[in-house]
């Protein structure tokens, strides 16, 4: 007989509310809800119940609420109930782990003890409703002095650049992993909004070629979906060598969510599980990486940046460097707190660091080796709020990469199940009446709004510490104090502690 | 001076002066209504002696309905005669009434056969008009004994009306089966059985042989004892205006699509006309409310110089008897005719559908009817069969059975 | 005039607009006051499988049969909207039987029930559009 352990969550219903409308039967994939037609009541299963929270947003008599289990082990502070459950369900199993999204652990989180700067009396702050503000970034290598022909004109003759109307790009999500209409979404709104989203690696749907010039195409260790076309679709090609919520690990799509038009856009058959390699095996020094982004530059015709992604880890410093030296346009970085549609539990909770160090770690390291402006540097890993963002730009760099924000905008609750593909909001699912969920035209909206929302932050943001531009904030570690970090953590972030 | 004129003021009229109104907002209407109420819903008559309604609800159209529509109506006087030369008509107090474009839209008349000694009947009457049910209704008391002779729609209904408010109904009919003319031998007797079950009397295949005084005397021999006697045994087109100046007349006034008569200017519609019936490919009289509406409207229409056609009538009939419901439409000649009858029974339903060369052609439900309509709809517009899923839909009517193209046109966009 | 449309392609058949109309149009302020225990009347109805769904209400017609084919006057035009006065229907279903969509339903009362855009109700407009979690009843014009 397995370990049974008290299911994690339990639904409560309430019994004067309830109407027995069935939408919660309806609307629930993993079958929690069933009418009793004997009673005329909705009864539930909780052990199903991911709390996904698709019935309590549905539920129109608002007669739905679903908690976290109280029936706990004896207390415990080192072997905590999760702990416990986890080893029953290994001890059943045999199995690895697998979790969704990103690390839920109580890690610090430095953009919470980070402060932002304002203007007082001595230099006035600007009021973006009143004054031009300019959010607009362009995400390439950039030459290290102005050049002037004999006439004394400014020579123009930059490497290709990513423009973008603000600093923050979707980031990769391959289709597979989430649905047509998730991508749709995520297409039209990085179309509108001027900036881009990322194919992950997943290939690009041809339906989607349409919006190639908002698109930056993944090459992978899979190299799924990859042939002439994609990569000439694209704004720009991103290696990816790594992903922060599972560095040093490859993926694994399941045959079962490889259906035709995934299949298709992949090229690999239907049906089959679509393995990513840990590593590229092609790529094993910086010398490999750079053959690689030059044969990506070479199909491009040079037209296009090549963006490098990794995983922030220890040495990421010294890794940037090398990446900073290999042709690379732009560096993307990702914080061990980034999502995924499913990665090994342990590996998600442990493997990696917190992206504001790499970040302050790499743009330091560029710059002291005089190699800053060969690259542009995206980060992402858990970018939560327009606060965020402005920190990271002070922090150094260019541009962030937004995953779960986004999902979350398109109707995810943060259940973090993805890997059972049976999303109830039509994101991580290939099942058509799933998919169906996610209206892409309402997708599209809550992504425009939120980036819009967001967008005006930064410009009030910007304002009140007296900076008109985007550009004047990179790099202005100035603008940031720390509060509650130790000596190290500010030495390595590189700020000063607030009231210095 | 131009104007338009109207014989009779039911619910053709009423059509006729909407369709008027579509294209024409100034010519004077003129209307000649026999009764001397404005028009009202004939078939609520039943429901009116039922309580289900009351008079001032009875009403078809609202209380400034003529007045909006530039009408004059002349109440209480009858069209004698038309002279198409002069285009006028002569009323019954002799006076003419000049028309441009005339309909007649004059109804029908019950047909009371005669009986012996139906002269010693004291309380009889018909069923058709308000004042015949009002009459009927002062004849009537809680013990009441009622013989209805003839067990078709207005007959049944008039038994529905009374049910609760005499003390016996009997009905009688010569036909084998109640409602003969929309019901089948695979329906009829349910429907029969409902009402018995509800406390009414038949006779079928039997009618009264002779009267004397309060009893009946049936040709099977049996003898019935009454009180209020009601004569429903048919009804016949009023045609005489028109056959009287040599129109074409069969058993109704015949029209073409237009609604006209052969009489040039002069239009006729609702039951004393006989147009296009689409379910038989030939004309017939379709003494139907819903016919009458659309007939009239389209005789409007042409009336004031726009062009219509009203080419898509139908036999049909949506009715209920004490919490029995009946829709009917089309043919149901499939069954003799090498086509092919579907027939569901379960306990509290019947559904029976006639099909022939991939076109629905007539239908009977009895029981639930929701989404009959859409039964309707094959056969007005000879929707193929084989596009369908056809056996889903006859026993749920909703267009999942049609093609997600077909519903992409219907519901995504003005209809 | 604004009319109600359906997109099949984004119907979830949750059925949650059989319960707003039917809420809208019951004149109570709660939902569940309105609701629990209750046989439910809406004039909107969800037809389909596992799969497909879609709704379907009165689509107003330009030419409406069903007003042509009410025998009690009950059924008339308002504005575009076809509306229907309950104190008149007689529940004969001529309606019903004419209606090429099966738009129309039964009341509570026995009596034909049929969608009037919300709008002489507290809703105010469509209750269903309203409540449609992913759009596939709008209203607009079109």
């Amino acid at each position: 007989m397995a370990l049974l352990f008290y299911p994690e969550f339990e639904v409560i219903r309430n019994e004067n509310r309830c109407i027995a409308c069935r939408v919660c039967e309806r609307q629930c994939a993993n079958e929690v809800h069933s009418f009793d037609s004997q009673t005329g009541r909705m009864i539930a299963d909780e052990t199903k119940c991911v709390n996904c929270q698709r019935c309590v947003s549905l539920c129109p008599t608002r007669a739905l609420k679903i908690v976290k289990s109280n029936c706990n082990f004896k207390e415990n502070a080192n072997w905590q109930d999760d702990t416990i459950k986890e080893i029953y369900k290994q001890a059943n199993s045999g199995g690895v782990l697998l979790s969704s999204m990103g690390n839920p652990k109580p890690f610090p989180v430095y953009w919470d003890k980070i402060l932002i700067n304002a203007s007082q009396v001595t230099n006035p702050s600007i009021d973006p409703l009143r004054e031009p503000m300019e959010t607009k970034v362009f995400l390439g290598k950039k030459p290290n002095h102005i050049e002037r022909d004999k006439d004394g004109k400014l020579k123009f003759d930059l490497s290709p650049q990513l423009e973008l109307s603000m600093p923050i790009m979707f980031s990769a999500m391959s289709y597979g992993s989430i649905s047509y209409n998730a991508h749709k979404s995520l297409a039209t709104a990085a179309e509108e909004l001027g900036i881009c989203y990322n194919t992950g690696e997943g290939g690009l749907h041809e339906d989607f070629y349409v919006y190639g010039k908002n698109t930056i195409v993944q090459v992978a260790s899979g190299r799924f979906g990859v042939h002439e076309d994609y990569l000439k679709a694209g704004a720009a090609v991103e290696i990816k060598m790594g992903q922060g919520a599972k560095p040093g690990i490859g993926g694994h799509l399941p045959g079962a969510k490889i259906v035709a038009d995934v299949s298709r856009t992949r090229m690999i058959p239907e049906g089959s599980d679509a393995i990513s390699p840990a590593p590229h095996h092609d790529i094993y020094s910086i010398e490999d990486l750079r053959q690689l982004v030059y044969s990506l530059k070479e199909a491009t015709e040079y037209k296009k940046p090549i963006i490098v992604k990794v995983a922030a880890v220890h040495n990421i410093a010294a890794i940037a460097s090398g990446i900073a030296r290999s042709g690379a346009d732009i560096i993307a970085i990702d914080g061990f707190r980034g999502g995924t549609g499913a990665a090994p539990t342990r590996i998600r909770d442990n493997v990696g660091i917190p992206v504001e160090l790499a970040l302050a770690a790499v743009d330091k390291r560029l710059r002291d080796e005089g190699i800053r402006n060969n690259v542009s540097l995206v980060v992402g890993g858990s970018i939560r709020s327009a606060s965020d963002v402005v920190k990271a730009i002070a922090l150094g760099a260019d541009a962030c990469y937004i995953a779960t924000a986004a999902l979350l905008a398109l109707g995810c609750h943060l259940c973090r199940t993805c890997q059972s593909g049976k999303c109830n909001w039509g994101i991580a699912t290939q099942k058509p009446e799933l998919v169906k969920r996610l209206n892409p035209e309402i997708g599209k909206k809550h992504l425009v709004n939120l980036m819009t929302a967001w967008r005006h932050e930064i410009k009030e943001l910007m304002g009140g510490m007296g900076i008109n531009s985007i550009e004047a904030l990179k790099g202005n570690r100035l603008m940031l104090r720390g509060i509650g970090m130790t000596e190290k953590e500010l030495e390595i972030l590189g700020i000063s502690h607030a009231g210095e | 001076m131009k104007q338009y004129v109207i014989i009779g003021n039911g619910i053709a009229a009423a059509g006729c002066i909407e369709g008027i109104r579509k294209t024409d907002n100034d010519t004077p209407i003129t209307v000649i209504s026999g009764e001397k109420y404005p028009v009202y819903c004939r078939p609520l008559i039943s429901y009116y002696l039922q309580g289900k309604t009351a008079l001032e609800k009875m009403d078809y159209r609202n209380k400034t309905f003529y007045a909006d529509n530039g009408c004059n109506v002349i109440y209480g006087k009858t069209a004698e005669k038309i002279d198409p030369e002069d285009h006028t008509v002569l009323l019954s107090d002799g006076k003419n009434i000049p028309y441009t474009k005339l309909l007649v839209a004059a109804g029908s008349s019950p047909f009371v056969p005669h009986f012996d000694g139906i002269e010693t009947v004291e309380k009889k009457f018909s069923f058709m008009t308000l004042d015949d049910t009002l009459s009927l209704e002062k004849a009537i008391c809680k013990n009441s004994k009622v013989l209805i002779i003839g067990a078709g729609l207005i007959g049944l209904k008039c038994a529905e009306g009374l049910k609760d408010r005499v003390g016996k109904i009997t009905v009688c009919d010569l036909a084998k089966n109640v409602l003969s003319s929309i019901l089948d031998d695979d329906t009829a007797p349910a429907v029969q059985a409902h009402l018995e079950q509800n406390g009414i009397e038949f006779f079928m295949s039997d009618s009264v042989k002779s009267f004397d005084g309060n009893v009946a005397l049936m040709q099977s021999g049996k003898q019935v004892d009454f009180d209020v006697l009601v004569t429903a045994v048919g009804v016949r087109p009023n045609t005489a205006l028109i056959s009287g100046i040599g129109g074409e007349v069969n058993r109704g006034i015949v029209v073409d699509t237009k609604m006209q008569t052969s009489v040039p200017d002069i239009y006729a519609a609702g039951d004393c006309s006989e147009g296009y019936d689409l379910s038989v490919d030939k004309n017939r009289v379709l003494a139907l409310l819903p016919n009458a509406y659309m007939g009239g409207f389209t005789a409007g229409v042409n009336m004031a110089g726009g062009n219509k056609e009203f080419d898509n009538a139908i036999p049909m009939n949506s009715i209920g008897f004490m919490e029995i419901h009946i829709m009917t439409a089309g043919n149901y000649i499939a069954e003799k005719d090498g086509g092919t009858v579907f027939c569901k029974k379960t306990e509290n339903d019947i559904r029976k559908f006639f099909v022939k060369e991939d076109e629905l052609k007539g239908y009977i439900l009895v029981g639930n009817v929701l989404g009959g309509g859409i039964y309707t709809y094959l056969i007005r517009e000879k929707i193929p069969i084989s596009t369908l899923d056809f056996e889903n839909l006859q026993n749920d009517p909703n267009f999942f059975a049609f093609s997600e193209e077909i519903r992409r046109k219907k519901f995504g966009g003005v209809v | 005039m604004k009319r109600i449309f359906v997109n099949e392609e984004w119907c979830l058949g949750c059925h949650l607009c059989e319960y707003n109309c039917a809420f809208a149009n019951s004149g109570m302020k709660n939902m569940a006051l309105a609701l629990k225990g209750k046989k439910i009347f809406p004039k909107i109805h969800v037809y389909g499988n596992d799969k497909i769904n879609f709704a379907v209400s009165c689509r107003h017609c330009e030419d409406p049969l069903c007003v042509k084919a009410c025998i009690s006057g009950a059924l008339h035009i308002k504005d575009g909207r076809v509306c229907i006065d309950k104190t008149k229907c007689v529940g004969c279903y001529s309606c019903i039987m004419v209606c090429p969509y099966g738009s129309l339903s039964v009341g509570e009362t026995g009596v034909a029930s049929k969608c009037e855009l919300c709008l002489d109700n507290a809703c105010g407009s469509p209750a269903c559009v309203k409540g449609c979690p992913n759009n596939a009843i709008v209203y607009e014009e079109r």
